[in-house]
């Protein structure tokens, strides 16, 4: 069994090689490009669920056992920095959900990508290099052994996002595939608000790196969480705290980027300026899902933040999460946007997942994880094919004269209704996506959604005070509410009533090769959730719940089944879910909507996002633009650009006189001067060269007699 | 010695002049080499004439006039060739007429 584990390096690799052979050799080749994508990501899915069957039958589930390689990497003094892979129980998780939902998105995009697009779009192969880069990525930080590799992957998907998110900026405005220039410029921003806000959180990551480092010597997951280390990390003091609860909150910094939480979720809603594909793979499978795990691998560090009293890191990330489940559910009520409802929708399950680590249930926030990458991706897929069919139903629109002329969103879910009928396919995956979302048993999100509120539920009953536990089972639960009445606003919206445009009217199925990922992703929407279900004996926390040193903090016990949280969430689940479907099934074009007549100021709050886009705009980024004006012009038009032609100037002038006194003095008379006067002696003494060897004589004879005279006469 | 040096010195002097005055003036180049040839009897007369007079134990001056003779044998050889060869190429002897070395 060991010689399959040394092939974990592998995993990553083949995106990256297929990334490379893309880049370098085929890229002109767009079929072969992508295919070669795809038998990147299909190696790794089946290397991948190689291993995670192999860890499943080895029994060795946990860090002290699990196994490892290391590779030297970096020479630094006398200490080299080296960079390793493991496999262990969560490792092997994430390994089966990794690969495999990219893999579903790849095989997706084939598809996707061609949309109006010529078949020798240069783009298309370079779309398919981008993705299997941002494979890469993730497939090294989950088989990271160490937060070196960890952070390499990391900063490769944070580039990747840029480049993905700003796809369409290189697109050219075009109005047959309904690209206006706004749109252009808006992807372009939204890669790099994405990249910026990203990388805030990546600054507070790398110094919490860093810190580690300088404290203990050593990156490695499983030295680091040595218990004598952690007590070492505990006893320094840093900012009158623990150095580990600062550390942790760094590292938590660093996830709240990536992860879209509260404070900086607001690139993720923007990110879906990117094609369809990469917002699934971003935003369920990938990125956002890197945060997650991150704070889940160091949960040591939380922990032993927590322990120490009253400098609760994981209070923290528990608060966070709950904030921000409530805030993207909140928000997800009042977009008009198919795919913004979802990236808010997103966010908000990423605060679940977070909620869940930070009650100290590694399970059940990655269980939320896992399922959430099946459900989610699917939902994106399925919007993708939806605005698919909605643009190619405007193509025979406009086609049969119908059309409007007018510019409209193929995004917007206000012209889109009655797509069940045109779109069976994939009104199916998206219906099977939002149950999983909604939580309905036996979908797959109702165990893991399940799983973290019973989790709440039974820390505040163990304590009985109405204590952070109880606001958190509570966000989470008025989450779900929210969640589920967003999503029957969506499916109203979408699937049911009739067209309100157009497009609509015509719009028809997508391709197989779209199609056949969703309904795959569906089956695992449907039931992926029985890994992890309590009445087979949690499998999952068989698998990965003792990971980490169980303490009093963190358990590997699964909490019993509760029927009372089960009974609440699924009530309110169903009960969202039918009051948003029967206010939106029958909306009409033009007709003020049904949360905007109840709701009043609440929903234009919502609307818009609780302005906290417009209080950055306005607290930050401002600011910056004013300061970088400021800079600017004293660089350009005040001090420095003005003492630089300063200086320009007084050199011409020097280089004037220079020249005037190089010409006109030294050229003039000492270098012509000189050739002037041999010029001229020349001219004037060759008359004495004769020719006749008798004048010579003379002159030879009358010179020794005047030379004998003078001799002679002194 | 009946004959005091001054007087031989004077002779030779004498015919240097006239050897000179030859070879300035002459334009045929025979009589330019005529002119040396005086010049050179003239060096000869001298050096015969101080062996007899100063050093008369010594035989230097004999054998340097006896040089003499010979290399202007030589001299007189290369100098006829020279004019021969000029005068087939150029037709003239006349020294004011070879006058292509000059600017």
């Amino acid at each position: 069994m060991e010689f399959i584990f040394n092939l974990t390096p592998l995993i990553p690799l083949f995106p990256l090689l297929a990334f490379a052979i893309i880049v370098l050799f085929t890229h002109r080749h767009n079929r072969l490009s992508s295919s070669i994508a795809i038998g990147g990501i299909a190696l790794s899915t089946a290397l991948g669920w190689t291993l995670v069957l192999a860890t499943i039958l080895s029994g060795e589930h946990a860090w002290a056992e699990g196994w490892q390689l290391r590779v030297p990497w970096l020479p630094a003094g006398t200490t080299v920095l080296e960079l390793g892979f493991a496999v262990d129980g969560f490792t092997a998780a994430m390994l089966f959900m990794v690969p495999f939902v990219c893999l579903m998105i790849f095989i997706y995009s084939q598809g996707y990508m061609k949309l109006g697009q010529p078949d020798q779009d240069p783009r298309y192969a370079r779309f398919f290099a981008y993705i299997s880069l941002f494979a890469a990525g993730m497939l090294g930080l989950v088989v990271a052994r160490d937060l070196v590799l960890l952070f390499i992957s990391w900063e490769v998907m944070g580039l990747c996002s840029y480049l993905l998110i700003g796809f369409w900026s290189f697109r050219k405005a075009d109005s047959e595939h309904h690209i206006d220039a706004a749109q252009v410029v808006r992807a372009r921003q939204a890669a790099l608000k994405a990249f910026i806000t990203t990388r805030i959180g990546d600054v507070l990551l790398f110094s919490g790196i860093a810190l580690l480092y300088s404290y203990t010597g050593t990156l490695t997951f499983r030295e680091l969480f040595r218990p004598e280390t952690l007590e070492t990390l505990q006893a320094i003091s840093l900012l009158g705290m623990p150095a580990v609860t600062v550390i942790a909150l760094l590292v938590f910094g660093g996830a709240v980027g990536k992860s879209a939480q509260f404070p900086l979720h607001v690139w993720l809603p923007d990110a879906m300026e990117g094609p369809t594909p990469v917002s699934a793979l971003i935003h369920a499978a990938t990125m956002v899902a890197a945060g997650v795990y991150l704070v889940a691998r160091t949960l040591p560090l939380f922990i032993a933040g927590f322990v120490v009293a009253d400098a609760p890191a994981l209070h923290w990330v528990a608060v966070i999460g709950a904030i921000t489940a409530l805030l993207g559910a909140t928000v997800g009520l009042a977009q008009d946007d198919i795919k913004r409802v979802l990236a808010y929708s997103t966010i908000s399950q990423l605060g679940y997942m977070m909620m869940g680590l930070g009650l100290g249930s590694l399970v059940a926030g990655i269980f939320h994880l896992l399922t959430h990458a099946f459900f989610k991706a699917l939902l994106f897929l399925s919007a993708g094919s939806v605005i698919h069919g909605v643009e190619h139903g405007a193509h025979i629109a406009a086609h049969n004269g119908h059309g409007h002329g007018e510019h409209f969103s193929p995004n917007d879910m206000k012209i889109m209704g009655g797509l069940r009928h045109r779109m069976p396919r994939t009104f199916v995956a998206y219906l099977a996506g939002a149950l999983a979302l909604v939580g309905i048993v036996p979908f797959a999100g109702f165990w893991s959604k399940d799983e973290i509120l019973a989790e709440a539920f039974h820390l505040w009953r163990a304590d009985g005070t109405l204590n952070l536990p109880f606001w958190v089972w509570l966000a989470g639960t008025l989450g779900a509410f929210f969640t589920a009445l967003y999503m029957g606003r969506q499916l109203g919206l979408v699937f049911w009533g009739e067209p309100r445009h157009a497009a609509a009217r015509h719009a028809h199925e997508s391709p197989s090769s779209m199609t056949v990922p969703l309904i795959v992703l569906a089956l695992f929407a449907l039931l992926f959730g029985f890994v992890n279900a309590p009445f087979l004996g949690n499998p999952l926390h068989h698998l990965m719940g003792n990971v980490h040193e169980v303490s009093e903090v963190v358990h590997a016990e699964a909490i019993p089944f509760n029927p009372t949280v089960a009974g609440i969430s699924t009530v309110l689940a169903v009960a969202g879910l039918l009051l948003g479907w029967s206010l939106y099934r029958n909306y009409r074009a033009g007709q003020v909507e049904p949360f905007q007549a109840a709701l009043g100021p609440v929903f234009t709050v919502l609307r818009n996002k609780y302005y906290i886009d417009d209080l950055y705009q306005w607290a930050i980024i401002r600011p910056a633009v004013w300061l970088a004006n400021f800079c600017f012009n004293i660089d350009d038009r005040w001090i420095i650009d003005p003492f630089v032609d300063l200086v320009g100037a007084a050199g011409r002038a020097a280089s004037d006189i220079a020249r005037v006194l190089d010409s006109g003095v030294i050229d003039r008379w000492f270098v012509e001067g000189t050739a002037q006067l041999f010029n001229a002696a020349g001219r004037w003494l060759r008359y004495s060269e004769t020719g006749h060897v008798q004048n010579y004589l003379l002159v030879v004879a009358v010179t020794i007699l005047l030379l004998l005279g003078l001799y002679l006469y002194f | 010695m009946a004959i005091p040096l001054p007087w031989w010195l004077t002779v030779a002097a004498a015919l240097f002049a006239i050897g000179l005055y030859g070879v300035l003036s002459r334009r045929n180049a025979i009589g330019v080499l005529l002119g040396i040839e005086l010049m050179l009897n003239a060096a000869n007369i001298n050096l015969v004439a101080f062996w007899r007079y100063i050093t008369p134990q010594a035989l230097t001056g004999q054998v340097f006039a006896i040089f003499v003779i010979g290399i202007a044998a030589a001299e007189a050889a290369a100098g006829l060739a020279i004019i021969i060869s000029a005068y087939r190429r150029r037709r003239t002897v006349v020294v004011d007429e070879l006058d292509t070395m000059r600017w």
